[in-house]
Parts: structure tokens; sequence; C-alpha cells
């Protein structure tokens, strides 16, 4: 049995090779395994490499991906360089005439190399400081803006390439900017929507209706957006973005200026929808409150480099790997009641934060020592703010 | 194509509703437009009154080729208004929000708005052809009411060809050109009468240059069946207004070089 599925796999490879430059199925191979050499592929084979490409076969066109041959990763970013050139002024009315006449100019490395990769279905948050080549990475990546060199493949296409089947296949919602019509209720701006991505009949009733229901604008459907709050404005925002159903949704400071209650809505509507759909999210943002509820995965860019991408666990590990025990104690604590290997960080009243290493001393045993020694009505464990995790990464790249 | 044309149709009743949100405005607005356009009528008429004829051409003559020239401008003029906003698009960064939505760039801004208001500049065209078509002896087959229609789009086309040029400049310098309100406005103001009363540097200018007389003043002489003093010949004034569709295209290719400039520049 095993060995005519062998056959039969080889005589078809054979057929496919010799065809290779005009049948999709060795294209598609080609994409599957990207090491391996099509020039010498139909002269000897080693086992692995057939391996490979079955694996490779199976995985693009088995049940688990629904476009087809595409395995690679859905965002490929590498070296992307970006200058901009910025003219200077000289100050007063002056100045504004020379510089008519002669401009100097001074240019800004907005993105210095950023390579990473993303896969489907990741909660990625991007966060950097004022300037640091954010916004123009999404820029890039959204097909608004064309870099100087460098590689950007998203879902298989060149966004400033391809722009029109690029941005059908993306969701982008900015903080800043809304992206309905002003005048319009807001119903109407989703129906116009509809009509602008092609979106199928059924396909945008059950979107709608869903998000609808979900982020709970129903009230809002009928207000022209300009009397909206701000609030039901961006969770509006967000329906609109998701109506096409995008494979990503880039999100550029979404929550700025939002108040808690919506803040809290926008982010469990977020990761729930990603659960649901596996639709790729990458958020900018300055909350690093978003970050932490949303987001699996961290970069962070400075200076249009990116100096950390990992999960925010690892973040904080290569910072540092302090932890802190709050005591809220009965009585008042002598100091010397604190285990030797952990220092008092400050003290609020009968509340205490406990610094510690958990390589030197476990959570477990710090707590037994502190029990033992006070009078305790409540203990928890809490990682250090994650704002002096960022900032200490900004400031270790300054220095 | 057919897509293209429902798209442009949806965008242009959610801006006519838009509109509407404002009646008051609106209202207003318009009574504003037709009384200054009733006035320039009445300057027209002014001036008809006191010359009642141009170097050989009567009344009639004159007013027709003025209604087609200022119809053409009224209806470029409403359907480009996108375009004449696109210099504050570009400053405060809205035309990032028409580069992230899968329609062409060119489409959404010529949807963007069709303003009502400004339709009220037909009015004088329309009174002034009407009025010639009545005084004129005109012959109204199907060639001549068809080439009325052409010439009428084509002028259009050239115009809203004139605005988008105007606008693309934008991409490169962020201070609006006036400059090029000599081209429509003045375009209008010295085509809407016969060109050989010009200069020939100054009609050839607008013949090959600008082609603003070749979708006006030649078709016009053709369908009032007047042979042209400058000598062309009569296919020529019936084919002349394609070139303002041709100029329409070239200035859409020219848009296009302008976006992949913004794209690569950034604002």
């Amino acid at each position: 049995m095993l060995s005519i599925i062998w056959i039969a796999y080889r005589i078809s490879f054979r057929f496919a090779a010799r065809f290779r430059s005009s049948t999709v199925s060795v294209c598609a191979l080609y994409d599957c395994v990207p090491h391996t050499r099509w020039q010498t592929a139909d002269v000897d084979l080693s086992l692995t490499r057939h391996l490979k490409l079955a694996v490779g076969c199976f995985r693009a066109f088995g049940p688990s991906n629904p476009h087809g041959y595409h395995v690679m990763s859905q965002i490929i970013i590498e070296d992307l360089i970006k200058q901009f050139r910025v003219s200077e002024r000289d100050a007063g009315m002056w100045g504004a005439i020379r510089g008519i006449v002669k401009r100097r100019y001074h240019t800004i490395n907005a993105l210095d190399g950023v390579s990473f990769s993303i896969e489907p279905g990741e909660l990625v948050g991007y966060i950097g400081p004022n300037g640091a080549g954010k916004s123009t990475t999404v820029k890039v990546m959204s097909g608004i803006l064309v870099p100087d060199a460098g590689r950007c493949e998203i879902l298989g296409r060149v966004p400033w390439r391809n722009r029109t089947e690029h941005v059908g296949r993306i969701g982008v919602v900015f903080g800043q900017r809304t992206q309905l019509w002003w005048d319009l209720p807001v119903i109407e701006s989703f129906d116009l929507l509809r009509d602008i991505y092609r979106i199928p009949r059924n396909e945008y009733a059950r979107n709608r209706d869903e998000f609808i229901a979900v982020l709970n604008i129903e009230a809002c459907l009928d207000v022209p957006v300009r009397q909206l709050s701000l609030g039901q404005r961006m969770r509006c925002d967000l329906a609109a973005a998701l109506l096409h159903s995008p494979d990503i949704l880039f999100l550029d400071e979404p929550t700025i200026g939002m108040d808690a209650v919506s803040k809290l809505a926008f982010r469990e509507f977020i990761k729930q929808f990603n659960q649901k759909r596996g639709t790729t999210v990458i958020l900018t943002t300055h909350d690093m409150d978003d970050i932490e509820v949303i987001c699996d995965r961290v970069m962070i860019i400075n200076d249009g480099k990116i100096v950390s991408d990992g999960t925010l666990d690892e973040l904080r590990r290569r910072v540092t790997l302090e932890r802190r025990l709050v005591v809220e104690l009965v009585d008042n604590v002598s100091e010397h009641t604190i285990h030797p290997l952990a220092n008092l960080a400050s003290r609020d009243g009968k509340r205490i934060h406990i610094q510690f290493d958990p390589h030197q001393i476990s959570a477990a045993d710090l707590i037994a020592h502190v029990t033992s020694q006070n009078q305790v009505q409540d203990l928890f464990v809490e990682n250090p703010p994650i704002e002096e995790t960022i900032a200490r990464i900004y400031e270790d790249q300054a220095t | 194509m057919l897509d293209s044309l429902f798209i442009y149709r949806r965008f242009l009743a959610v801006s006519l509703r838009a509109q509407m949100q404002y009646k008051a405005s609106f209202l207003m607005q318009l009574g504003g437009r037709l009384i200054i356009t009733a006035g320039e009528f009445m300057a027209i008429l002014v001036l008809f009154d006191r010359f009642d004829s141009l170097i050989g051409w009567n009344v009639y003559q004159v007013a027709f080729i003025y209604g087609v020239v200022n119809i053409s401008f009224a209806v470029a003029d409403a359907m480009t208004t996108g375009f004449d906003l696109f210099g504050d698009m570009v400053k405060t960064g809205d035309f990032d929000r028409i580069l992230i939505r899968p329609r062409s760039t060119a489409l959404q801004l010529a949807g963007q708005e069709l303003t009502l208001r400004r339709i009220s500049r037909l009015t004088p065209g329309l009174v002034a052809l009407t009025w010639a078509a009545m005084n004129l002896d005109l012959n109204w087959t199907f060639a001549n009411a068809s080439l009325l229609m052409v010439s009428v789009a084509g002028g259009a086309s050239l115009f809203a060809g004139l605005i988008v040029l105007q606008a693309t400049l934008a991409f490169w310098t962020t201070e609006t050109l006036e400059m090029m309100n000599t081209l429509t406005y003045g375009g209008v103001e010295t085509t809407q009468y016969p060109i050989n009363i010009y200069r020939p540097w100054f009609r050839n200018f607008f013949t090959f240059g600008i082609p603003l007389a070749t979708v006006s003043y030649f078709p016009a002489l053709a369908i009032m069946g007047t042979p042209d003093p400058l000598g062309t010949p009569l296919w020529f004034q019936y084919t002349a207004p394609a070139i303002g569709i041709a100029f329409l295209i070239g200035s859409l290719q020219v848009w296009r070089i302008g976006v992949r400039h913004y794209l690569s520049t950034g604002s």
C-alpha cells in the first residue's frame, strides 16, 4: 500500500516538476519548502527532502489552511528602512522667505532595519516612545507608505504594489481619526462600507448583527457620527473595520481618550474576537494595560530599531527578575521580621511592599516566613508595573 | 467598470444625504449662489445689449457657445469638489483614509462630494443655451443633438482634468496653487466667447495647449452649421470633444504618479 502511494507521489512529482513554471501546484510546493533547490530536485532527492515536501504538501493543502498553498508567515518584514527628509526653516518672516529660495534638509531614520514576522492569529503589541517609528511601520504595513529599502510581504502581497487587493484583507482603526462618514448615521456608513469592500450580503448581515450586539452600539446606529461620544465612536469604528472579516487588524492607539469602562469593553472584545475568528491583531499603544490584557507578544521599537521582541513574561525577565510581595498586616511591623534575602520597597501604613528575587527565595518561602512572624490580613504577589519595565528598556537603549 | 459606477452612485447618494443634514445652511448657500449667478447673467445681458454682434458673430451664436462652456464647467465643478478640497486632505492626513480602502483613489475623491449648490452654476449656461437655441434656426438632427451632449461631456471632462491636475500638485507642495485657477476659471472666461476674436498665439494656446476651445467652440460651429472663420474642417469639429476625454484620462495618469510620489515620501 505504502509503496503504491510512494510511486504515485514520485510520478506526480516528476510530472509537476516538468511543468514547474506553469503549474500552480509546483509554485505551491516551492513556497512550502523554502530551501529546496529546484534545479537539483528532480535529479536526486534525499528521503528527508521528500518528507519535507510531503509535510509541505499536507500543510499547504490540508484542512487547517483555508488560503491554499500559503504557509509562510502572515507578515514578513525584513530590514525595512525609511528615511524622511525634513526641511529646516529659520524662525520668523525672513526665515520663511529664505526657506523658499534655499532649503536645508536633515534626514530622519524613521525605520532603521526593522525585521520581524508575525504568524496568523497572533496578538502583538507594538510599543515605543513617540517618534520611534511605530506609526511608520504601521503605515508601511497598511500600504500607505513605501519604504526606501527592505522587504514587506503581508498575506503574500507587497502592500503598496497591490494596494487595493491588500487593503481589502486588512482592517485599520486609528484612535485619532474616524473612518466613518462624519455627517452620516452610523448604519449608513456600514452599508457604504459593505459596497466599498464588496462584502457578500449574508456575511455582512452576520457580522453587522454580531458587532452591534457585542459592542453594544444598537443605540448609536441612527445617530450621525459627529454626535457620538468618543467611546461610542471608537466602538463603531472598530465594528466598521471588521465588517469585511479582515485577516489582519491594525489598531493604532485605539484606547486614547477612552473612559475606563469603554477601555475594558474594548479590550475584552479584541481578545474574544481574536479567539473566535483567529484574526491577527497588531496594536500600538501607550497604555501598558492594553498590552498586558490583550497581547501575547510585545515588540518594542526605539529609534527605528526593534529593541525587544518576545512574550510579556520574557520581556519582564529580560529586564528584571524582581517580584513584589504586598502584605497587609493587622499590626505595625518591625523591619527585622522581613526575610534577610528580601527587602522592604515601600510602606504605606499597614501595607508593605517587599521586593524579592525569586531565584534567591521562592515566593512560598517568603510568604511562610512573613506569616510566621506577623499577623497578616491579606497578601499577594505582583509583577513590577510594566511601565517600569518598558522605561528601563528605553533607558538601556539610550546608554 | 460597472461596479465602479455603482459605487460612485452610492458615494453621491451619501454625499447628497449628508448635505441634507444641514438643510438651513444648504438653502441659504443655494440662495446666495443663485443671487450671484443672476448678477453674472445680468452682466452678460447688458454686454450683449450694448454690442449686438461680436466680429461677425450675432448675439445668439455667442450665447450658444457661452452656454456650452458654462454648463460643462458647472458639471465638472460640482463633480470634482473632492479634488478641490484635496490639498487640505493631504495636510490633515485624511488622504490616508482613502488609501486604506480597496478602491481607486480617484474614484473615491470624485465620489467624495457632489456639491449641490455648485450645480446652481448650471442656470446661466442653461438659460443662455435655451435662449440661443430658440432664436437660432437650428437643425436638431440626431447627430447634432448627440454632438451637443458629447460636447458638454468633453468640456466637463476637460475641466475635470484641469482640476485633477491642480489637485495633483498638492502632492508636491502643500500650498494651494492659485495659478492653476487662471486655467480653470480663466479658461471659462476665455472660451465662452468665440475664439477667433483672440490673437493667434492666445487661441492656439487654448486649442493645442489647454484644448478648451476644442470642446466648445468647434463642436458649437458644427451644430450651428456655421463655417469656421478659421477654416477647420467639419470632421474635426465633430471629433474635437474626444480631446477633452483624452485630456481627463491623461490627467488621471499624472494623478497616479502623484499618488506614487505621496506613498514614497509621506506627508
